[in-house]
């Protein structure tokens, strides 16, 4: 893996690991609040069905996760192990902020105990707005999340650049085209 | 039931033992467990703080307070109208269910009733809004003892539900479709006959769970006789809902009080049993569904026509006065206690929240237990940490 480190990385083998890497997300579940329910229908649900995309939602650990679903309101006392998690995930490590609260607030936008947005503390991928937002929204997130993927320059990635890119133009779920 | 009595007795005199020797210096050390507050048994953000003696706990401490969102403080500064879209995300998974107390305060305030229809199709979402709740609970059940299938069937069955409360009020999740003074909308074309159908299936699901789940051995040696809560000891930390009525207490506020909803015009049943152990509550739970299920049926047969919103003015504006409304929500007990000045929005508004209640006696009942049953015992104590924390 001499090439990566150099930032060289050939064109076909980043395509094959990009392939590789979008179909086996694993999903560290964060669920929250509302948005869990929705999130759990989504991944545990015979209807919507997640693992068809390639994703597998049951990592035992943040250690073992690629993607964390952070769904539901964060609360200031919640942020900090929100925190501690985020930093447990091994690179590279994508976030998807669900729903309103974890976005922005949502509906507590006023509360003295929210915290408003989860990207106040950790750098977020995919934006699924809705309170809560329905299954099919998260299944398009990870859908957009997974072109992303395999349209990224691992080099730059591994040189600490990919990841600037991703949060200066966040996926927002309903929101136009993804570049 | 002697040898569960005795069971209670013995693990409790060992955990008293154990506590003893917990003070006396050159023994054996205890170990602090921390559960949560992320941990797929806790429903979401609880945490509990357990002290081990070898297998048995000591001492529990659930620590609450990591969904708090401040409702309370928030409806202050909300008008009447706007409170509704808040509190039904108090119950997540029975969001109907949240805003018919408040709405039915601020309508004995303002002195208005809802019509008939309203008040009966009130009543169906709010049974539906138990089935969708108590569903994901029997599913969920499953997954806290290692079986993974329920799940699946839950959710599977809990998106009929899920569909039919959509398709009458809009929102998927949280209707907020209660106004003062009724309700937004009517019932929409071939809701009745779907709803029936769909009655129909959550039926068959209960008897799936109930001879899947509760007829497994597996899950009888885990639950029975693990947990027990005498009913002397229920009602002194005040739980409610299926938690009380395990323990022995016949006592519904759907029946027990009068309210204007539709309840007092059909018979049902309010199942109980003798136990108060995790079982116990489990099978309430269980009955209290198809139980449910029954009640929809009943009130689809005698649906009044009509009207199903009352007359209100345009901009609502609440007399001065108090006044507590609660219902029998999914969880147990939940009540609004709403004080209004005069003005658009309530002055204060004290939300009593049955999960609360249901949490406080964690203490008390995980004394004596051993580490794997405190998952039962959590899990059969049913709360959402929304309706905790607030």
């Amino acid at each position: 893996m001499g090439l990566v480190d150099k930032g060289r990385m050939p064109k076909p083998l980043t395509h094959l690991f990009n392939l590789g890497r979008s179909y086996s997300l694993w999903v560290y579940q964060w669920g929250l609040a509302c948005c869990a329910i929705e999130m759990g229908a989504a991944f545990g649900s015979p209807r919507y069905d997640v693992m068809r995309l390639g994703v597998i939602p049951l990592p035992a650990s943040p250690r073992q996760a690629d993607l964390v679903v952070v769904s539901g309101t964060v609360t200031d006392k919640m942020a900090p192990a929100i925190k501690r998690l985020y930093e447990q995930m091994p690179e590279p490590k994508y976030v998807i902020s669900m729903g309103s609260c974890a976005n922005c607030g949502g509906p507590y936008w006023d509360s003295y105990s929210v915290t408003k947005g989860v990207d106040q503390i950790i750098p977020v991928d995919v934006y699924v707005p809705g309170c809560p937002p329905r299954p099919e929204a998260l299944l398009e997130g990870v859908v957009l999340l997974q072109q992303r993927i395999k349209n990224e320059d691992m080099g730059a990635r591994w040189r600490g650049e990919g990841t600037k890119n991703l949060v200066k133009h966040p996926i927002v779920v309903g929101g136009g085209p993804v570049e | 039931m002697t040898d569960l009595v005795d069971r209670q007795k013995l693990s409790y005199i060992a955990a008293q033992a154990a506590d003893a020797r917990l003070n006396v210096e050159l023994e054996t050390e205890g170990m602090t467990l921390n559960i949560g507050p992320q941990h797929p048994a806790t429903h979401g953000t609880l945490r509990i703080i357990v002290r081990l003696d070898g297998e048995q706990v000591v001492w529990a401490d659930p620590s609450a307070g990591y969904m708090h969102r401040g409702y309370e403080k928030l409806t202050e500064v909300r008008t009447f109208p706007q409170v509704t879209s808040l509190i039904n995300r108090i119950d997540w998974l029975g969001s109907f269910a949240n805003e018919v107390p408040f709405i039915l305060a601020a309508e004995k305030l303002m002195g208005v009733e809802a019509p008939p229809r309203a008040q009966w199709i009130r009543t169906i979402l709010f049974e539906l809004s138990r089935i969708a709740n108590v569903s994901l609970f029997l599913g969920d059940l499953g997954v806290q003892l290692g079986a993974i299938t329920p799940v699946f069937m839950a959710f599977r069955d809990r998106e009929y539900v899920l569909n039919l409360i959509e398709s009458a009020t809009g929102g998927r999740f949280h209707p907020n479709f209660d106004r003062i003074g009724g309700l937004k909308d009517d019932l929409p074309k071939g809701w009745i006959l779907e709803t029936r159908q769909v009655m129909k299936k959550l039926r068959n699901f209960c008897d799936e769970i109930e001879n899947l789940l509760f007829g497994n051995a597996i899950f009888q040696i885990r639950t029975r006789g693990i947990g027990i809560i005498p009913k002397e000891v229920a009602l002194q930390y005040g739980l409610s809902g299926a938690n009380l009525r395990a323990s022995g207490v016949d006592w519904d506020l759907r029946r027990d009080q009068k309210i204007p909803l539709a309840y007092d015009k059909i018979d049902f049943k309010v199942w109980t049993h003798p136990d108060g152990d995790s079982f116990a509550r489990c099978w309430i739970r269980l009955q209290e569904t198809r139980e449910a299920t029954l009640i929809v049926d009943k009130l689809l047969d005698g649906l009044p026509a009509g009207p199903v919103m009352a007359k209100v003015p345009r901009i609502i504006k609440v007399p001065e006065g108090e006044a507590y409304v609660s219902t029998e929500n999914p969880l147990g007990e939940m009540g609004y206690y709403v004080v209004s000045q005069g003005d658009l929005g309530p002055f204060r508004v004290k939300i009593r929240t049955a999960s609360f209640n249901n949490i406080s006696i964690v203490p008390w009942v995980l004394r004596g237990v051993f580490v794997p049953d405190v998952i039962t015992i959590l899990a059969s104590l049913y709360f959402i940490l929304g309706d905790i924390d607030k």
